[in-house]
This record gives structure tokens, C-alpha cells and sequence, in this order.
């Protein structure tokens, strides 16, 4: 090696400013380790004991009445019965409305609009309506559904639904058309397809796992809404399956029944929130389990 | 004698060097391609001759694929892509505005580098083009789908399975499942897009003797990398150089005594 190649290199090591600089790294590396481990622990702590609460009161305050009876007066022995078959009823009808209109933005903007400027303020508004605060859509929803129409109502919690299903539909579809490959659809009008039968009839199957997914995740995030059916369909301490009339459900009873001076509907709020969350536990598994995408 | 046994190469050619040129099936004239203000192509004058084989070489990047793209129009997918000039076929020009681009790809179909089988079964795979051009009852389809297999020599290891999902087969099984797909709408021209660049060396010789097979019945096009294949398949070589047709003449007469330099240079490997 010639001298000057040498002197690149530069004086030789220090063995002892070696050492102290590799005992540092190793007391920083452990450091934060130790910062890490201790930030995982408290988080699932924390989660450990808000489910341990939760089995605690809600297993031992669960009993076959809760799904055989109907929400009675206080020392009456109730159920939640109307008030599980109104968040079933509203959960589903407002997905109902929400995924077919969710689906058809989300296809406008992966599929007709993706660099317009339509397209981008469709997709601004999107993404505003995803993280609006719930209880500004149940305002919504009463101002142009409940104050007209003269009274609360069913399908207006269904509506306030619908409008949280929509922005999270449209981001899935949108995302995950996005991740077919340009070969698959250009093969699909090699072949002489016009645009909609590419669409419906490949991308869609492509992309169906990951819609479906989509899908489960926001009927999983609005069975818990409470915000935006409180000024909708308001809850209903009777039996009620008309669309027109106030209609129960289990976020708003167990809202009314936990702030309650009762003990037996404290006990009840406390089964409702486990069937709740038991109920958007096994969505969530279906979703990520079931319908993972394959490889 | 003795040399062309020793060189399949030569031999495949020479067996070849006999049989004249057809005449055209697609005429090429004077065609300038733009991506935005890229001009890519530059010119081209270029006779597919009928029933039989086309193949375009030239270093990447030279304009082969965008060509092939301009055969079937496939460029409109994508606004500021553009082409001039005349391609015609049958007496009509393909580039023309009012040109019915799905009846279009139905004559003139296109396979892609990458195997590119579609989410569902293997018999839907092929039926799914035919039903965009046809009404076929039930048994005609059967049938249709299964002349296709055979004639993409797909159908004997695929006839116990035609209801489970192509995306389990392999990618030289996928890659012929795409050629049987092109060639159950029944078009003119087959266009090929490096097909065996993805595949193994016993996929790639299936596919070069099913091309063999398949220009009986079809107009082909194929780019390719590999100046073997090119020698083997094709009946006409074109050669591109940075968007410029700069020869195009038969195997033999491209392979044995190219006019131009830069030809000779690209076959004998110094460049590209
Ligand atoms: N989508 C595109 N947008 C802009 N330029 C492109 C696009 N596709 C190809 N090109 C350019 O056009 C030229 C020809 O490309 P291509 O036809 O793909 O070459 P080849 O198939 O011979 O390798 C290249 O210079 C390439 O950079
Ligand atoms: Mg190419």
C-alpha cells in the first residue's frame, strides 16, 4: 500500500477511546431498550385491566335475561333486548346504505378521477369526514333528519351510521384498487373489455378480500358510536322496530344506564359494554383472520 | 452441412431461409409515437406479413414495446400518449379516432411479459374475453375453452383442475393460460411481449414451439432479448435502435448479412 493511502486511513486507533465510546453504546442501546419495553408494558396494562374490569362486572351481571327481555324500569329485573336488536338493526341498515356509496367513490377516485381536481377535493372531503368528530355528524344528521321530520327516529341513527361507514369504505376501495397491477387491468382490455366490465369483473374480484376487510372495520367501529345516535334515534325504553320512532341500542343504554344512581342498571350497562365489545373483538378477528389477503 | 447440425441456431434458420415473406396482414406507415413531448418512435415503416412471424430487437428502451402498444391501441388507456401516422389493417386505419378499440383488441390480442392470469378459475379465464364478443350457449363454450387449451398445449394438465383458481398455476403454466386466453376470442394478430422473459428454459421452449404451432392460424408479433429465440421463432427480424426501425428483412438475411453496423453490432452482442 503506498503512503499515501496510508495517511487516508489516519493515525491508528486509540484502544481506550475505542472502549469508552463502545461501553456508551451499549448503555444507550440498553437505555432505550429499557424505555420501550417499560412503554409496551404500561400500554398493555392498561388494556389488560380495563378487559379484566370489564369480564369482571360484565360476566357476573350477564345472565339469560339480558337477551330475553326488553330494558324495564329500574328494580325490575330487564334486559338489553331492544336495545341489542336496535344496534343490530341500526349497524347493519347504516352499513347498508353506507358500503354501495362508499364503494362507488372509492371506484371514482382509484378508477376515473385519480389525479383530477375533482377528484382530489372528493378525496380532501374523504378524508375530513374520516376523522370528524362522531357527535358533528349526529348534529348533522338531526338538522337535516330530526328537525324536519318532526322527531327522532331509527333510520336517522341509521343515516348518522352511514355517514361514518362512507369515508372509511371509500379509503379501503380506493386503496386497495390502487394496488392492482396496471398488467392485470391492461390485460383485461387486451382482450376487448371496455372499462366498467375491467372494473367490476377484475378489480373488484382482486380487491375483494381487502374491501370485505374494509367493510368489517367500519361496521366494527360504528356498533360502538354513541355520540351520533343520541341526537338521532335517541334510544327507545320500549320495544320498537319502526324506522320512524326513537330506537334503542346498546352505546346509548349503556350510556344512560352506567351514569344511573341504579345498581342493577350500572350491572346491566356493564353486560352491554362486554357484549359490545366482544362483538367488535370477533368482527375484528373475522377481518384480519378470515379474510387476510392471500399471498 | 456438417456446421448447421452442429448449430441449432443456423439450422432453425436455414430451414427457414426458403420460405418467402407473405404479404402483409398490418402495414406500418410513416408512424411517430409521443409519450407527452417524448417522441419514441420516430418513423416507422414496417409490414407484419400474414401468418407469419415478426421479430422486433433492440437494446431496451428502444421503442419495441411502445410499438406493439400502438397495434392494438393500447396507449389510449393514458391520456397524453399519442400516435400519427397510419396503421393499416383490412383496409382501415387502426389509428383512426373513430376506430372501435374492444372490437379492435379482439382481432388484434396481446400478451405481457409478466404472466398475468385473472383472479378466477381457469375456465373463466378464457371465457371471460369470448363472452365480451360472443354468445356462446354452455357446450360451445366447453368447447371453445378447451380448443383454446389445446391449442396452447395448456389442456392436458389443466383438465381435471378447469374450476380451481389459475393463480395456482405455475408462472409457465400461467403464461400459456394467457396465450390460450388471446386466442380463444379467435383474432388475426397475436402480439408478444417478451412472453418467456419471466419463465424457465423449459416454459420458454414450450412457448417458442407453440408459437411455431400457432402461426399456421395467426399474425405474430414477438420483441425479444434473446437472439436465439429470435432466430428460432421468427420469419422476419426488424431491428430498433433508439425509436428508429433501422433494418428489417428475414431471419436468414438479418442473422447471416445484416446491411447496417449497428445491426451487426447488437446480434454479435457489443452492444446493448
Ligand atoms: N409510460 C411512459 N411514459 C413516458 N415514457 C415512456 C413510457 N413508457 C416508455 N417510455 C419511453 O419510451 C421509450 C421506449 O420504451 P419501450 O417501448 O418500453 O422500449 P422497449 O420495449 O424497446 O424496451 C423509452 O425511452 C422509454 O423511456
Ligand atoms: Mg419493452
Amino acid at each position: 500500500m503506498s503512503a499515501a493511502a496510508l495517511s487516508l486511513t489516519g493515525p491508528a486507533r486509540d484502544a481506550r477511546v475505542a472502549g469508552l465510546l463502545s461501553r456508551r453504546r451499549k448503555l444507550v442501546d440498553g437505555l432505550v431498550k429499557l424505555l420501550c419495553i417499560a412503554a409496551t408494558a404500561m400500554g398493555l396494562a392498561l388494556l389488560a385491566s380495563i378487559l379484566f374490569t370489564l369480564l369482571f362486572r360484565g360476566v357476573s351481571a350477564l345472565g339469560l335475561h339480558v337477551f330475553t327481555d326488553i330494558t324495564r324500569p329500574p328494580g325490575s329485573n330487564g334486559g338489553l333486548l331492544n336495545a341489542i336488536v336496535g344496534s343490530l338493526v341500526q349497524t347493519m341498515v347504516g352499513a347498508a346504505i353506507g358500503t354501495p356509496i362508499g364503494l362507488m367513490v372509492g371506484t371514482y377516485l382509484s378508477e376515473y378521477a385519480r389525479t383530477s381536481a375533482l377528484g382530489n377535493a372528493v378525496r380532501f372531503v374523504s378524508d375530513v369526514l374520516l376523522s370528524a368528530p362522531s357527535i358533528l355528524i349526529g348534529l348533522f344528521v338531526y338538522t337535516i333528519l330530526v328537525e324536519p321530520f318532526g322527531g327522532f327516529s331509527g333510520i336517522a341513527g341509521c343515516v348518522a351510521l352511514a355517514v361514518i361507514v362512507v369515508p372509511i369504505v371509500v379509503r379501503t376501495t380506493e386503496d386497495m384498487l390502487r394496488l392492482i397491477p396496471t398488467e392485470l387491468r391492461e390485460a383485461a382490455v387486451a382482450v376487448g373489455a371496455p372499462k366498467w366490465r375491467v372494473i367490476v369483473l377484475i378489480c373488484y374480484r382482486a380487491a375483494l378480500d381487502g374491501i370485505a376487510t374494509g367493510v368489517l372495520l367500519a361496521v366494527a367501529r360504528v356498533a360502538g358510536e354513541t355520540a351520533p345516535l343520541l341526537f338521532t334515534s335517541l334510544g327507545n325504553l320500549n320495544w320498537s322496530l319502526s324506522m320512524t320512532q326513537p330506537m334503542s341500542s346498546l352505546p346509548v343504554t349503556i350510556y344512560q344506564y352506567a351514569g344511573s344512581a341504579f345498581d342493577d342498571w350500572v350491572d346491566l350497562a356493564w353486560a352491554g359494554a362486554l357484549l359490545i365489545t366482544f362483538g367488535v373483538l370477533a368482527l375484528n378477528i373475522v377481518a384480519r383472520v378470515v379474510l387476510r389477503p392471500r399471498a | 452441412m456438417n456446421e448447421t447440425e452442429q448449430n441449432p441456431v443456423m439450422a432453425a434458420m436455414q430451414a427457414r431461409s426458403s420460405e418467402a415473406l407473405r404479404a402483409p396482414r398490418i402495414s406500418i406507415r410513416g408512424v411517430d409515437f409521443f409519450y407527452g413531448t417524448n417522441k419514441a418512435l420516430k418513423s416507422i415503416d414496417l409490414d407484419l406479413p400474414d401468418r407469419q412471424v415478426t421479430g422486433m430487437i433492440g437494446p431496451s428502451g428502444c421503442g419495441k414495446s411502445t410499438l406493439l402498444r400502438v397495434l392494438n391501441r393500447m396507449y389510449d388507456l393514458y391520456p397524453g400518449q399519442r400516435a400519427v401516422g397510419q396503421v393499416m389493417m383490412d383496409g382501415a386505419n387502426i389509428l383512426d379516432p373513430g376506430m372501435d378499440l374492444n372490437q379492435l383488441r379482439s382481432r388484434v390480442g396481446m400478451v405481457f411479459q409478466k404472466p398475468t392470469p385473472f383472479p378466477m378459475t381457469i375456465y373463466e379465464n378464457i371465457a371471460f374475453g369470448v363472452k365480451l364478443h360472443e354468445r356462446l350457449a354452455k357446450a360451445a363454450m366447453d368447447e371453445r375453452v378447451e380448443w383454446s387449451l389445446t391449442r396452447a398445449a395448456l389442456w392436458g394438465e389443466v383438465k381435471d383442475r378447469l374450476n380451481s383458481s389459475a393463480m395456482g398455476l405455475s408462472g409457465g403454466q400461467q403464461q400459456r393460460l394467457c396465450i390460450a386466453r388471446t386466442i380463444a376470442v379467435r383474432p388475426e394478430v397475436i402480439l408478444l411481449d417478451e412472453p418467456t422473459s419471466a419463465l424457465d428454459p423449459i416454459s420458454t421452449l414450450k412457448i417458442e414451439e407453440l408459437i411455431d404451432e400457432l402461426k399456421q392460424d395467426f399474425t405474430i408479433a414477438i420483441v425479444t432479448h434473446n437472439m436465439q429465440q429470435a432466430a428460432r421463432c421468427a420469419d422476419q427480424v426488424a431491428f430498433f435502435y433508439l425509436g428508429e426501425l433501422v433494418e428489417v428483412g428475414t431471419a436468414t438475411q438479418m442473422f447471416t448479412a445484416p446491411r447496417e453496423r449497428r445491426t451487426q453490432e447488437y446480434i454479435t452482442g457489443r452492444f446493448g
